[in-house]
């Protein structure tokens, strides 16, 4: 036996010094996945270096140099100075911000209001209920060219800018936007926004206290004294000392337009509109699956602990719904994102804009494509990354 | 003219961002992997530089048809009419040069390009030759890998506004939306003038003309900017609702359209260029479609060479002897395609006349 066991032995031994790399698991899977990792930059590679060559024979320009040459674009709205005398990165900037801009706003809102019809769609009052699904069918189903399209051409039916809606003094609605006043900013007003926030962190985490302490002790303590306190009196006094001007930069109609104050262009708002509409009607959808994955019974238990009907919902129901929420919602997010980039068809001019002009003034198109690609990467990659932080918070923590 | 208005619909173009998209795609796909053909071009030659070998001609023949680069959505240059063929100014400069080549104009192919898909499909060699209303300016000339062969129409860029603002002059348009159309140099003329003049603007820059032609209805713009021609096409399409507006007599740019042509294949660039001026040639000495027979026995030396009988300007061109008869017999001389085309937009002709009648037209000698 011990002899036998000796030839065995034996064997494994000049197996394992033979073929020990092919025989190893994790040995394999490595070559393997080196192979494949080798391939793809090997193609990638000469893809690339045949475009170079390509570029080269037929006499076109290829590089980034034009970034910084004079633009000479026009673009009308931009959160940052910029003049046509700007660079091309600084016009490419400015339409990186407009994209930024109308995919924030239009997340927070959609947020909301998909938020609000999800519920409304599980509610026991059947109006309500009814009124969401149709809601929900009709703004799924138009492409949402078609509805910026629409929101667009209502927008312009708003009277011309010399008959303007004037409501309250200073607020002027025509086709040419909504302007309203805003205060001349100054240091100080940089102060008070300081003090207003740091304030809000204050009182959010009073707030937190508050409900852990009412956890412990089982009875609610008011919070709404202590909360304006820090919101509305410390920042007015902040701004006050100081001295900050509350002198307004009124908006005015002069000659075609309406000069000062602030406008909202019927381009930006159109755009908002249709991406909150329609991004909204699939949030909705998004919430109620994860509302109605949460189970009867504990819907049941929270009543029979003679939970008040709203807080059932905020307490039991929506803590864990959210699990089945969040990872749809970034892919819609997303969405809301890329969406933005039918921007052009109604005039506002976000990166998409932008760089498909620049790419007529320069030839630079496959420069410029990248330059929209990397963005909206960018872009996406940062949502995604957020989302993930917070569905890892609101994840089912399994113990 | 109601056709103008459905043009887009009819033409069946595809959403531009698609557009964009392919037209980068197809300039990146066909750079990335063409490699194969030039080098198998580049080890067929003799040596020399890589120009040398490029054969667009002999390409063309081998093929059987000549391939043009079209808008397909513009009345006047280039619409299909009811039987779906190609009508217009950039149709019949293309069915020139097929007629030269071939000795038939029908030898030909249409490729519908946006102007963001014109220059990608030229360069990649998706079509042989772009009359597509494109301005002739130096960087497309000196970065694009192109050359303009001829220019066959001189136009300018204007502004058209509604009658009722009071507007006598672009330069009273101080403060006001103007809305252009993405992708041409309509935007840059524009931010030119007004920082020139120091004026102030609020720009609209929409992808589509319909979208304009509402932004315009709806006093959403004050005044819309492009070529002359378009802005006289565009009056005249929306029938009585066009005399509301008024052109501005103000000529902010100047837009010579050209044949666009990659760089590097000289013999090409000449049958295009050759091709234009003897349709110029043949309006200064009379020769129309009708006609040109007459001149078989014609005892002037010049008009000789013309026809073909004398001389050996064909073969020069590495073409037949006939080209520029079968040239004249296919389209007919610029006055003829004039008249066929662009006169139906109700537009002057203007400086597009010869230089003999005061306008910019002028044909080199043919000899």
């Amino acid at each position: 036996m011990t002899a036998l066991n000796n030839d065995i032995q034996a064997h494994n031994r000049r197996a394992t010094m033979l073929g020990s790399f092919v025989s190893n698991v994790a040995v394999r899977r490595f070559i393997w996945q080196a192979l494949a990792a080798l391939a793809l930059f090997g193609s990638v590679f000469w893809l690339a270096a045949n475009l170079h060559h390509n570029l080269a024979a037929r006499n076109i320009a290829s590089g980034f140099g034009f970034l910084t040459r004079e633009a000479g674009l026009p673009i009308a709205e931009h959160l940052i100075a910029y003049t046509p005398a700007d660079s091309y990165f600084r016009a490419l900037l400015v339409g990186t911000l407009n994209t930024l801009s109308v995919a924030f706003w239009s997340i927070i809102l959609a947020t909301i209001l998909g938020t609000a019809i999800g519920v409304a769609r599980t509610s026991k009052n059947w109006l309500l209920a009814k009124l969401s699904s149709i809601y929900v069918d009709l703004f799924r189903d138009v492409p949402l060219l078609l509805q910026l399209f629409l929101w667009y051409t209502i927008l312009q039916k708003l009277p011309p800018v010399r008959q303007a809606l004037n409501p309250v003094a200073g607020v002027f609605l025509s086709n040419r936007g909504l302007s309203f006043p805003v205060v001349d900013w100054q240091a100080a007003h940089g102060w008070t926004l300081l003090a207003f926030v740091l304030c809000l962190l204050a009182t959010t985490l009073y707030a937190k206290r508050a409900s852990r302490k009412q956890l412990e002790e089982g009875r609610a303590k008011s919070f709404w004294p202590v909360a304006i306190i820090l919101l509305v009196i410390i920042p007015l006094v902040v701004g006050f000392s100081l001295g900050a001007s509350t002198n307004l930069d009124m908006p005015q109609p002069k000659g075609f337009n309406i000069r000062g104050g602030v406008t909202v262009s019927p381009e930006f708002f159109a755009l908002l509109v249709g991406l909150v509409i329609y991004n909204a009607a699939f949030i909705a959808e998004i919430v109620r699956s994860g509302l109605e994955s949460v189970g009867r019974g504990q819907h049941e238990a929270a009543r029979a602990l003679g939970l008040h009907p709203k807080n059932i919902l905020t307490w039991i129901v929506f803590p864990q719904a959210l699990r089945v929420i969040v990872p749809p919602l970034t892919s819609q997010y997303l969405n809301v994102t890329k969406g933005s980039s039918l921007a052009v068809a109604i005039g506002y001019q976000d990166i998409v804009s932008v760089a498909t002009t620049s790419m007529n003034q320069t030839g630079q198109s496959i420069e410029l494509v990248g330059v929209i690609m990397g963005v909206y990467l960018t872009i996406s990659l940062s949502i995604s990354l957020l989302m993930n932080i917070y569905n890892a918070r609101v994840a089912l923590v399994e113990r | 003219m109601e056709t103008f208005g459905n043009s887009h619909t009819r033409a069946g173009r595809p959403h531009s961002k698609l557009a964009v998209t392919l037209g980068a795609a197809v300039l990146v796909a066909a750079m990335a992997i063409a490699p194969f053909s030039a080098q198998a071009q580049t080890q067929s030659g003799q040596g020399g530089s890589a120009s040398d070998k490029v054969d667009t001609l002999g390409a063309i023949k081998a093929r059987g048809y000549f391939i043009c680069g079209v808008a397909g959505d513009r009345p006047g240059f280039s619409f299909p009419d009811g039987k779906g063929v190609m009508q217009g100014l950039d149709a019949d400069i293309c069915r020139s040069v097929a007629a030269a080549i071939f000795g038939d104009p029908e030898k030909i192919r249409f490729t519908s390009l946006t102007s963001l898909t014109r220059f990608p499909a030229l360069q990649s060699g998706e079509v042989d030759m772009l009359a597509r209303f494109t301005t002739w300016t130096l960087t497309r000339e000196a970065s694009l890998g192109l050359d303009v062969a001829s220019v066959y129409f001189y136009d300018g860029q204007g502004f058209m506004a509604k009658k009722s603002l009071g507007v006598k002059s672009a330069l009273e348009l101080d403060g006001a939306t103007v809305c252009v159309t993405q992708g041409s140099t309509s935007e840059a003329n524009m931010v030119d003038f007004f920082r020139a003049h120091n004026l102030a603007l609020k720009p609209i820059v929409i992808e589509k003309i319909e979208q304009v032609r509402d932004a315009l209805a709806n006093n959403r713009c004050d005044a819309y900017t492009n070529d002359s021609t378009l802005l006289g096409s565009l009056k005249l399409s929306m029938g009585p609702a066009g005399d509301e507006y008024i052109l501005l007599p103000d000529v902010i740019s100047k837009e010579p359209l050209g044949t666009f042509v990659r760089k590097g294949d000289q013999r090409f660039f000449d049958i295009v260029r050759w091709t234009y001026i003897a349709m110029l040639t043949a309006e200064e000495n009379g020769i129309t479609k009708t006609n040109i027979d007459t001149f078989r026995k014609t005892r002037d030396p010049q008009n000789q060479r013309f026809m073909g009988e004398t001389g050996d300007l064909g073969a020069a061109l590495g073409l037949d002897a006939q080209w520029a008869v079968n040239v004249i017999k296919a389209v007919g001389n610029t006055a003829e395609l004039w008249d066929r085309t662009i006169a139906g937009l109700g537009i002057q002709r203007g400086v597009n006349r010869l230089a003999k009648d005061g306008g910019l037209q002028y044909a080199p000698p043919m000899r």
